[in-house]
């Protein structure tokens, strides 16, 4: 690896310092005070304040509906990450492999990224409404009693929708990127010794993919986590009865709307914590996989 | 030298210029609300009326969001010492409020301050009520007051066979709403703000309590009790109905209101607010009536509780604001500016000078329904039970009850276990607002 070689001494950190300034800020000073502020317990115009230490985590985990947040936020987090991975990996294939319009198939399929998720998720709630979406319609013709205002795994079927419809583009150019980075050779010398396309791609595409899987893992997990809020805060607001009640959901919903700080921002240093540890675990053991 | 000179005079000329306007600067007061579209354009118009008829202060209205963002917002910038000077507070936001000894100006003291003419008795009982302390005196302005009624489609009732009336009791609805299914309505009945209408009012107009100490009023260590056989009995029925087919749940809020404007449901109990949205949007002629009643509940009916919000002052701000803040609440109590208001909008007149008059002047016969809501309030003195809410931390409960009532209608849990649950989850919440507050 190139070192890079400063003239003066203070160069380099002088260069760092905006960088540095904007993490701080933006990043550290928050989770500082919401550390803080986890172990408070006031109201919210701060004129009574109490301090608790940690009372306010002891409350939530004694909270089964906070556990059972926990649950659907894992749950929420498998389906979005594992089917976003594996629609835009199997996309990615057929993409690779077109030759008249491919321009045209690469530019469809990355569309749905530039689309906020607010509105993506207003999107498939119109879609899918049941007094007005067209889908929903369809659904009722074949049977189905399409009601996701009442029936919990409807709701979170709806913004699983969503959020993969929203990710796949993210995955499917990096997933196209990686598999056009693969020699050419290397699959043709496969399949000249006999090997079929099945097992070119698992034993020779996939191994050459992984660095490129990896990241995505990351990415797509850390994004089921957090990116999903605005989704479900516009389609169906954590119900119905907590169905779709996502941890970073659960955070504003009890800090900005129901005013409890305290418990908000305990709730928010255990998401931290969480994603932290999944960040660390993914690093520390599945790295070892990767072939770069 | 010369360029010095005239620098020095162009910088005197300047601040001569910049002196005399300052000594004439109108001050200027900032107020938040939530009132969007149509309404928002009457608060305009109601501040720009005040701001021109005279001169010394300046209104500025600015529409913040929904009531639960602009309470949020308003929050964080009194933290920052930058908060409006008058703000509007949905009526859930009003225990918040009130115990946020402190932040708020309470309007009483803010009147006899500025010396303007203030009486708590020119306004309706069950507004004044609900937003005065124990003493009786008022701590916030009611401004935008309603409360719940049921609207029909008069058209899908002609088409069931049914009478032009509007259903009195839940017996009737039940059949109404069988009929309406039976000649191929989408929908029989359908409510909004299901936690306002279905429990919190419920309670109030048949005369049982929603929560102990008057529901709230009585002081900060109340608790819940919306778990009574009266409530189990009707959450139970609409339970019922549910599975039957007649009543369509469709959202927390407003979002109920498209099915019964698109024509899907025949019948809907929604906030009397959203008479003036109907009116513009249904293809259909329409009726309203009182909220429906069982029968056999010896009290029932009591009188209705109200929703909408109030104006509360923020503390912090100087001294000549709040004698500008005291002119314009007054300015929006005079008789005029609240028939307008009422007329225009489908909120009820406060004061009982602006009914008196729009009664006189036949505004109700030529506007059926208008009526409904404030003969609502009107009905029957006020009880324990039905003089209004007072609970902390109510937009959170409200949240629970929802959940709640959600895993009702979705089969998931019989109305007794949901209510247990909804009255325990909310204990803790009222627990902790008791504790902070204290």
């Amino acid at each position: 690896m190139k070192r890079a070689v400063f003239g003066s001494r203070g160069l380099p950190y002088a260069l760092l310092a905006p960088q540095m300034a904007v993490t701080l800020v933006f990043f550290f000073w928050p989770a500082f005070q919401a550390i803080y502020q986890s172990t408070l317990l006031q109201d919210v115009f701060a004129s009574h304040v109490q301090f608790v230490g940690l009372e306010n985590f002891r409350d939530l985990f004694a909270d089964p509906l906070y556990l059972a947040s926990i649950k659907v936020t894992a749950l929420f987090s498998v389906l979005v990450a594992g089917f976003g991975l594996a629609i835009a990996l199997i996309l990615a294939v057929f993409a690779d492999r077109v030759v008249h319009g491919a321009a045209i198939y690469k530019t469809l399929l990355i569309w749905p990224y530039a689309v906020a998720p607010a509105v993506a998720g207003i999107l498939w709630l119109f879609l899918l409404s049941p007094s007005l979406g067209i889908l929903a319609h369809v659904l009722t013709r074949m049977g189905y009693d399409w009601n996701y205002l009442v029936h919990p795994k409807q709701a979170l079927l709806l913004v699983v929708v969503a959020a993969v419809w929203k990710q796949i583009s993210y995955n499917f150019l990096f997933f196209l990127a990686g598999l056009q980075s693969i020699p050419k050779s290397l699959i043709e010398a496969a399949a000249i010794d006999g090997a079929g396309p099945l097992r070119r791609f698992w034993t020779i595409v996939m191994p050459l993919l992984s660095p490129t899987s990896f990241f995505l893992l990351v990415v797509n997990i850390v994004y089921a986590f957090f990116d999903t809020f605005a989704i479900v805060d516009a389609a169906t607001h954590g119900g119905p009865g907590q169905a779709t009640d996502i941890l970073v959901f659960k955070v504003y919903q009890d800090g900005m709307q129901a005013g409890d700080l305290g418990g908000s921002a305990a709730q928010s240093v255990i998401l931290m914590t969480i994603v932290i540890v999944l960040t660390v675990i993914q690093f520390r053991y599945i790295e070892k996989k990767v072939r770069y | 030298m010369r360029l010095r000179r005239l620098m020095s005079c162009a910088t005197l000329a300047l601040a001569l210029v910049g002196a005399s306007s300052a000594a004439h600067a109108v001050t200027e007061i900032f107020w938040w609300h939530s009132m969007a579209g149509a309404l928002g354009d009457r608060v305009n118009a109601i501040a720009d009326k005040f701001n021109a008829s005279q001169t010394e202060y300046k209104v500025t209205p600015v529409y913040k969001g929904q009531y639960a963002e602009s309470m949020t917002a308003a929050i964080a910038a009194y933290r920052a010492g930058n908060a409006p000077d008058i703000l509007q507070v949905f009526e859930v936001g009003t225990a918040t409020m009130m115990s946020a000894k402190g932040a708020i100006v309470p309007v009483y003291k803010l009147m006899a301050d500025a010396g303007e003419k203030f009486d708590p008795h020119a306004y309706i009982g069950p507004v004044a009520g609900y937003y005065s302390d124990t003493s009786g005196r008022m701590l916030s302005m009611p401004f935008n007051s309603s409360t719940v009624v049921l609207y029909i489609n008069h058209d899908l009732f002609k088409k069931a066979g049914l009478p032009d009336k509007v259903p009195a009791t839940w017996p009737e609805v039940g059949e109404a709403a069988r009929k309406l299914k039976a000649s191929g309505a989408a929908c029989g009945f359908t409510t909004g703000w299901q936690s306002w209408a279905q429990l919190e009012n419920f309670s109030a107009w048949h005369n049982v309590p929603f929560a102990s100490k008057e529901n709230g009023l009585g002081g900060l260590d109340t608790r819940l009790e919306f778990n009574g056989p009266l409530q189990v009995r009707h959450i139970s029925e609409l339970a019922n109905w549910a599975k039957e087919g007649l009543f369509t749940y469709a959202g927390r809020t407003d979002e109920p209101l498209a099915k019964f404007t698109s024509g899907e449901c025949g019948m809907i109990m929604t906030s009397s607010g959203s008479y003036a949205n109907i009116k513009a949007t249904a293809k259909f002629s329409f009726g309203v009536g009182p909220m429906p009643y069982y029968p056999d509940v010896k009290d029932a009916p009591q009188n209705a509780i109200i929703g909408g919000a109030s104006l509360w002052v923020m503390s912090g701000k100087p001294a000549q604001n709040y004698k500008g803040v005291a002119k314009f609440l007054a300015y929006l109590s005079t008789t005029e500016n609240q028939i307008a208001w009422h007329e225009g909008t489908g909120y009820v007149p406060i004061t009982t000078a602006a009914y008196e008059a729009v009664k006189k002047s036949g505004f109700y016969d030529t506007h059926p329904g208008f009526e409904v809501a404030t003969e609502e309030l009107l009905n029957k003195p006020p009880t324990a039970n039905s003089r209004g809410l007072r609970l902390g931390n109510m937009v959170q409960i409200r949240n629970v009850i929802d959940e709640e009532l959600e895993r009702v209608w979705s089969g998931q849990k019989t109305a007794k276990e949901a209510l247990d649950s909804a009255v325990s989850r909310g204990n803790e919440i009222l627990a902790k607002f008791e504790k902070t507050s204290g």
